[in-house]
Order: C-alpha cells, then sequence, then structure tokens
C-alpha cells in the first residue's frame, strides 16, 4: 500500500504517499504537478516522458517512484532559463511538441558530458526519442546550437 | 484581387461578429474555427489578422474552435486552413478596418481615404486623431455580413504576413503543460476504456473482482453493452487496475484480423462496387506503338501520435462539455448529441491541443468515450486517456490501395492513352460522413449508433481514393477507374494526403518507368509533358538543387518526382538522394515548392520537411500487421518508424510568386517523397519496387527478380 516518500525534484523536496508500483511519472504529474514530463506508450519505447535521475536519463513511465526516493530528479520544469529551452526556441525546433520534455532531458545530460557533441553524438543520445512530426533536423540543429552556447558562455 | 465568390469559410460564417469582437480597451477578440494540430495554424492567423487589422499581434486573444464561440470551419483538413480559413479571416479583418475608418471619417467629418490605422489606433496625417478601435467599436454593426469585398492590403504593404514569426504556442511546450493530457480538474475521474479488438466483436467475459483488486479497492467498472471502463481518482491504480481488467477480458466474434489481409493486394479480392469511370480529353486516333502498364501498393498505415488520444468531459445539469484534440468540434458535437441522445444545445465540444495530428485519429473516439463515462458519472470531470496499444491498434488507419496504370505509347515514348485503376476502402469515417455517428464506442453501446452505408469523400470534396488521380501532365487522354471497395477488414479513414499518397507514388513512379522506356532521363521527360510554367518552375528549381544532370556522389542514386496535391493546392518538385544495400537509407532530400504567397515561411517549411520526414517513414518502415484475429503492431516494436539517426538532410526553397493566392501546403510532400525513393531506389538497384513498403525482403526480391 501507499508508503511515505521523499523526492527532489527541480532541487524541492517533498513528501509524498505514493505505492510502491506507482510509476514516477504519474506521481510527477498527479502528485506534484510536474506535468512537462508526458505519456507516450509507457513501454519505454518512445521517451516522451525521459527525466534525469541522478543526471542519467530514464524513462518515468515504467520507473518506480519508490526507486527515486532520496536521488535527484530532473524534470523539463526546470530548464526554463536553461540554453537548451532558447535554442530549441532560436530554431523553432517542434511541431506538436510533444515529444519536447523528454528530448530536452536527454539533450541536457548529452551536455552535461560532452562539450562539444559531434552530429552523430547527438544523434545517438536522442535515439531513444520518437518524433512524429518530422521535427528531427531542427531539434538536432537546436541541441548543436545549446552546445556552442554554453560553451560561449563557458569561454 | 476582389474574389468572385465568399471563402467557403466565411459563406457558412458570414456575420463579422462570428469571427472579430472588441471586448475590451486594448484587445481584439479573433476566432477560428481552424484549430492548431502542431502545423502552426494559429500563429499563422495571427499574422493575417494582426496585418489586414493593422495591430499588434500581442493584442489578439484568439479563440479557436469552441462550439460556443468560434464559426463552425468544420473539420482542420485536407490542407485548407490558410487556403479557405486565412482567407475568409483576412477578408473579414480588412472590412473592420474599413469599417473602422469609415467611422472615424464620420465622426471626424472628413474622408476615410485619409486616415490610416497604426496599431489599432487612427491616424490623420501622421497624427494622433484622440481615436481608436475600441472607442469607435459602439458605432459599428458587426453582426452585418461581411461583404467579402473589402480592399486587401497590397503585397509591397504587408509587413506580418510573409514573415517567419514564431510559434505562439512552442514556449508553451517547453516545460510547460498546454495539451489536453494536462488539464487536471480537482475530484477528477481517471480512466481507460477497454476497446473491442475488432469491429462487431462482443464483450463475452471481464475479470471484475480481479479488476476491482488490482485498483486495491479505489477503483470501480462502468460498463455500456461491449464498452468497459475502469475509473478512480488515482491515474496509477486505475491504469493497473485497466491492464487485470484488459488481460483477462475475453471477445467473443467479429471481423477477424488475419496474416495475410494486412497485404494491400488482397483488397484485389475482395467484393467492389460497381467501377465509376471518368475520361478526360478522348484517346488519339493515332495507334499506340507500345504498350506500359504496371500496379503498385500501399498498406494500411497507422497515424502513430507520440501522445495517446485523450479527453474530458462533464456532465452537469443536463448539458454536456468536451474537451477534445478533434479535427472538428462541430461535426463531433453533432454526432456526440445523435449517439447519447442529447440535444445539440446542450452539448460544447471545446478544442485543446493534443500530439501531432496528421488526419482522424483516435481523438473524436476518446471524446466519445469520456462522453459516455461523463454521462455515468453527473457532476464530476472524467478524463480518459488511450493506451498506446489503442492508439496504433484501433485508431481508424490510413487506407490501404492498390493503383495500376496503363498506357499507349507513340514512337517518341509520349502516352496516347492512358488509364489509372484504383482499389481502395474509405478514406473518410469521420464523425457525421455520410449521416454516420461514426464514433468507436457508440457503436457498442446497449443502444448503439449503426454505421452509415459505405462510400467514399466525393471528388466536389477534394475525392478520397481518387485524389490527385489526375494528373497535370499534357496527355490527350486520361481515364480514371475508381473500385470502392466497401468492407475493408479493418476501419479506415482520412490520414495526411488521403488517395494522394498512393495515387502520386505510383503515378510518378509510373513516369519514371515511361522515361525509361523512351530512353530519356526522368526530369527531361517529365518536361516534355508539362506546359504548365508554375509547375515546370519547380520541376526546373528541385533539379537545380540537387545537380540532377550531373551524376551523384559514389554509392548513391537519385530520383525525383513532382505533384501538385489536389491539382489545386501548392505545386512541390523533390528529389532524394538513397544508398541502398540491405536497406534502404534515404540521405538527402531537395524540395521546391511553389504555394504562392507564404504567410508564415518557416511554418511552411517545417510542414513540408516534415512531410517529407513522416513519408520517409511511410515508405521505407510502416506497414500495420494483423495476427491471431486482431492488429498486431500496437507497440512501437512492432509498428517501427523512423528514428532519428534514419532521417535525410533536407534543403527547400519556396519560389512562388507572392501576388499569387495563398495556396495548402501541409499535405504537398507526402506522395511525392515515396516516389522519389522508390525512383532513386530503381536507379540504385536496376530494378523496380513497386510495394509499400520498401523493406528489406521486397529488395531481396525485386533483385532475384531483375
Amino acid at each position: 500500500m501507499a508508503r511515505e516518500i521523499t523526492l527532489t525534484v527541480n532541487g524541492a523536496t517533498s513528501a509524498v504517499a505514493v505505492d510502491e508500483d506507482a510509476p514516477l511519472l504519474h506521481v510527477l504529474r498527479n502528485q506534484l504537478d510536474l506535468r512537462a514530463s508526458r505519456y507516450g506508450c509507457g513501454q519505454e519505447q518512445c521517451g516522451a516522458c525521459m527525466v534525469l535521475l541522478d543526471g542519467r536519463p530514464i524513462y518515468a513511465c515504467s520507473h518506480l517512484a519508490v526507486d527515486a526516493a532520496g536521488r535527484k530528479v530532473e524534470t523539463a520544469e526546470s530548464l526554463m532559463d536553461h540554453p537548451l529551452r532558447a535554442a530549441f526556441l532560436a530554431e523553432q525546433a517542434g511541431q506538436c511538441g510533444y515529444c519536447l520534455s523528454g528530448i530536452l532531458l536527454s539533450a541536457k545530460a548529452l551536455l552535461e558530458r560532452t562539450r562539444a557533441p559531434s552530429r552523430a553524438e547527438i544523434v545517438a543520445a536522442l535515439d531513444p526519442h520518437l518524433c512524429r512530426c518530422g521535427a528531427h533536423e531542427r531539434i538536432i540543429r537546436a541541441v548543436a546550437r545549446a552546445a556552442a552556447d554554453l560553451r560561449e558562455r563557458a569561454e | 484581387m476582389i474574389p468572385n465568390a465568399l471563402p467557403g469559410s466565411l459563406a457558412d460564417n458570414p456575420r463579422l461578429d462570428q469571427w472579430i469582437g472588441f471586448p475590451e480597451a486594448g484587445r481584439v477578440a479573433v476566432r477560428t474555427g481552424k484549430v492548431e494540430l502542431g502545423q502552426g495554424i494559429l500563429t499563422a492567423l495571427t499574422q493575417i489578422a494582426a496585418e489586414e487589422l493593422e495591430i499588434a499581434p500581442e493584442r489578439i486573444a484568439l479563440a479557436s474552435g469552441d462550439t460556443r464561440q468560434t464559426p463552425n470551419e468544420g473539420f482542420t483538413a485536407g490542407s485548407l486552413s490558410i487556403q479557405v480559413g486565412g482567407a475568409a479571416l483576412r477578408l473579414v479583418c480588412a472590412e473592420v478596418r474599413a469599417l473602422m475608418l469609415e467611422a472615424a471619417a464620420a465622426r471626424l467629418g472628413g474622408a476615410a481615404r485619409d486616415l490610416e490605422v497604426r496599431d489599432g489606433r487612427i491616424v490623420a496625417g501622421g497624427q494622433d486623431t484622440g481615436l481608436d478601435y475600441w472607442a469607435l467599436a459602439p458605432d459599428l454593426d458587426l453582426t452585418r455580413a461581411a461583404s467579402g469585398t473589402a480592399a486587401l492590403k497590397a503585397g509591397a504593404d504587408l509587413r506580418r504576413i510573409g514573415t517567419s514569426a514564431p510559434r505562439i504556442d512552442l514556449p508553451e511546450k517547453l516545460g510547460g503543460a498546454p495539451f489536453i493530457h494536462d488539464i487536471a480538474v480537482a475530484g477528477m475521474l481517471h480512466a481507460r476504456v477497454l476497446h473491442r479488438p475488432r469491429t462487431g466483436a462482443r464483450l463475452a467475459e471481464i475479470d471484475a473482482e480481479a479488476t476491482l483488486k488490482a485498483g486495491r479497492g479505489t477503483v470501480h467498472l462502468h460498463r455500456n453493452g461491449d464498452v468497459v471502463a475502469v475509473l478512480g481518482e488515482d491515474e496509477a491504480r486505475v491504469q493497473t487496475a485497466f491492464e487485470t481488467l484488459r488481460a483477462r477480458a475475453r471477445f467473443e466474434g467479429g471481423v477477424r484480423l488475419e496474416t495475410p489481409e494486412a497485404d494491400a493486394l488482397t483488397l484485389l479480392e475482395l467484393e467492389s462496387a460497381p467501377a465509376e469511370i471518368q475520361e478526360r480529353g478522348a484517346r488519339p486516333a493515332e495507334q499506340s506503338i507500345s504498350r506500359l502498364s504496371s500496379t503498385y501498393s500501399k498498406p494500411f498505415i497507422a497515424h502513430g501520435s507520440i501522445g495517446p488520444s485523450c479527453a474530458l468531459a462533464v456532465f452537469d445539469q443536463g448539458r454536456l462539455t468536451v474537451w477534445t484534440h478533434s479535427q472538428g468540434v462541430f461535426p463531433l458535437r453533432a454526432a456526440l448529441a445523435r449517439a447519447l441522445g442529447l440535444d445539440v444545445n446542450d452539448v460544447q465540444v471545446l478544442h485543446h491541443q493534443g500530439a501531432g495530428c496528421y488526419g482522424h485519429n483516435g481523438a473524436d473516439d476518446a471524446a466519445c468515450d469520456a462522453a459516455i463515462l461523463a454521462l455515468a458519472h453527473p457532476g464530476r470531470a472524467v478524463r480518459v486517456l488511450w493506451t498506446r496499444e489503442d492508439e496504433l491498434g484501433v485508431s481508424p488507419f490510413g487506407a490501404p490501395m492498390v493503383v495500376r496504370l496503363e498506357a499507349g505509347l507513340d514512337a517518341g515514348g509520349r502516352p496516347l492513352d492512358w488509364t489509372i485503376e484504383i482499389w481502395s476502402p474509405t478514406h473518410v469515417s469521420r464523425p457525421g460522413a455520410r449521416g454516420g455517428v461514426n464514433l468507436l464506442s457508440a457503436e457498442a453501446l446497449d443502444t448503439p449508433s449503426l454505421p452509415p452505408p459505405p462510400g467514399d469523400l466525393p471528388d466536389a470534396a477534394g475525392g478520397g481514393a481518387t485524389r490527385n488521380a489526375f494528373v497535370l501532365y499534357d496527355l490527350p487522354h486520361q481515364r480514371r477507374v475508381h473500385h470502392f471497395i466497401p468492407h475493408a477488414p479493418a476501419r479506415t479513414s482520412s490520414m495526411r494526403g488521403l488517395g494522394a499518397f498512393a495515387n502520386v507514388f505510383a503515378l510518378e513512379s509510373f513516369m519514371d518507368e515511361l522515361a525509361e522506356a523512351a530512353g530519356m532521363d526522368p526530369v527531361t521527360y517529365r518536361l516534355s509533358l508539362m506546359s504548365d510554367p508554375r509547375a515546370r518552375a519547380v520541376i526546373e528549381e528541385a533539379a537545380g538543387m540537387c545537380d540532377w544532370h550531373n551524376p551523384p556522389p559514389e554509392g548513391r542514386a537519385r530520383g525525383f518526382a513532382f505533384s501538385r496535391y489536389k491539382n489545386s493546392a501548392a505545386y512541390l518538385a523533390m528529389a532524394v538522394e538513397v544508398s541502398v544495400d540491405e536497406e534502404v537509407s534515404v540521405t538527402r532530400a531537395w524540395c521546391a515548392v511553389d504555394g504562392g504567397l507564404v504567410i508564415n515561411p518557416d511554418g511552411a517549411v517545417n510542414q513540408i520537411e516534415g512531410g517529407v520526414i513522416q513519408a520517409v517513414s511511410w515508405t521505407l518502415k510502416e506497414q500495420v500487421m494483423f495476427a491471431d484475429g486482431a492488429v498486431s503492431s500496437n507497440t512501437w516494436e512492432t509498428y517501427p518508424i523512423l528514428r532519428f539517426a534514419q532521417v535525410p538532410q533536407i534543403e527547400t526553397r519556396l519560389i512562388g510568386d507572392p501576388s499569387h493566392p495563398p495556396l495548402g501546403m501541409g499535405e504537398v510532400s507526402q506522395g511525392p517523397t515515396a516516389a522519389a525513393i522508390a525512383n532513386g531506389v530503381a536507379a540504385a538497384l536496376g530494378a523496380r519496387l513497386r510495394h509499400l513498403p520498401l523493406t528489406r525482403a521486397r529488395i531481396m526480391q525485386a533483385l532475384l527478380e531483375a
């Protein structure tokens, strides 16, 4: 039955009562009102629900909330002032936008480990994600632009 | 540029106040019946309204797709939102501006021609007159019908139309909660609905006890006929319980789906309506010296939206309110009222954005599910979310088609007689089509709505299977034979391009086959049969962009295709570069497009290139599969689509003359992409693949037969 856990999401810590088998995605969306993470398939096959757990991309649709207890969770809400979001706006990288939240987080994980990712590295980082509208090229350009912006800031 | 006839949207919604209002100082209410599907339409319509009203776009409060307050513009479909909906809005805004200037002139005692508008303020000779739209609004009777004759701003004066204004909806999509999936209401019930796995199946058995136990006592079931749903306030528990319900439910009967029926060629074995034949021109007296014929096919394909269908409904004091990502809130309202026995005036349907929409997907059906459950739970908001399996498995599919082409040729390889023969089930099963309700669960209720008589979209509405069946080339004679298949094994409806996808794939593949038979270069051959200057211009531009007349890089081949969508929307010519080993890779694409005046060039390019990428996916990878009585391709694993690593680099040029009216571009690249790829693959292999998708197995087979 429900169990009290402590979740640290985007730097804020909250206590929530969750079932042992409740997916992190539902807890984020319905209990913490963080709705930028999207439900796409529930099967780890599309990437719409991707969040970062201790900096690594995970599928929130199937990852249990109890397993995120006491660890660092990041969702797209944390990226409002991040160069990635500015780059996606600059490149108009999206059509319907449903896939973008998850993509932003995989891209953030990439940029944190790779200062100047090649096109192949960006494509590889985005491989878990599906986009149906065909905004792929814009998305790849946006990630490259954000990487360049970050490098410029660092200099 | 005074139109002879009002755009359809304006003829249907003639009153100016259906489109425009001035509810508060500094704000303009603009209403559209067209809805955002991910295509950027709200941004483009805002540009149009701001342009003709001469106001800053930030002043516009845009309402879209609400049966209580927006004009009824039918469905957001057919690449008509700019061409028709935008044309109507532009005329309305131009007329309102003119009326405002007349009202100002009357107050000031001068002539309207001496006044101008700057961001809603009336200016005379560069001086502010102290009057603005909001002061003048009481002087105007906006209940009058639009004349449709207001002078539009001249091309040289356009400041917003023709610029790449950023998408107004994108910021909220990056870190926000803009989707219908994100609406949360206090006390809302989450619901998952078990749908019949095939048409006509009956729900024989459910395990209610195990389902409720899986929901830990916090969920309940609602059943009506063969529709059963799990509801509760805790979404995670609802989902868990639903998985138990689904695993233990048993259906009987219905139209079983078996593996071989996934092959489009089985359409040829199904009952068809009497052939409908149309001819253009006449067979010349000259005898052909050779004949060529080929048969092509395209399978069932799935919409595959990344977000599963979702809807929210509330039934309170006899009134039903439904939030939906449907393409047509008015037709959906009428269908819901009929299906549920409500007065249409007691139903309000509001559009709220969903994930990308490429045609008639599960949106309307999910809205019906939510409405059914809301009626059973008065006063409670009910949120229905479909599963991935239903999104890929019980949504309407894009229709399979078989297309046979035959031509008699003269000594120079030019067609004398020409026949296109098409076999296809319907391309339209939308709510209201042919008088039917056409909502999935409505057909499974205790009091079911019956499906309407079979039929396809008529030519006057753009045609379904016959869309783009006639070509723009200079042929003395064209004969079109349409074999309508009234009963396909699975439900089919409108999907981006409708019949144009398979027809253009077949026609433009056949053009390459004819060019080869004539010993001519494919681009040169097309130009030899094309006198339309706008068509010639895009063909020549695309050929130039890819350096067509010089060989491609080592190990690559190129293919070419042309079409004008519906023979009435934008013109597009394109080339692709492919490499073929065991599988086909599309590495590059070049598109030249004439869409006349382009409202938002970046938005247009996004649509064209997105269409190319989606059509690459359809062409190389996609086919709905059946097994053991049901759809078996109902996950992303079993229905794979194009991934990031497989996307071509695309270059697009918009070469239309902005003095020509805007032409629809949302579906212009689907058919040509498939044909260009097939032509490139034929160039690479020396063997032609005529059946989609162009899989590894088909490449091997073609090589064996070559």
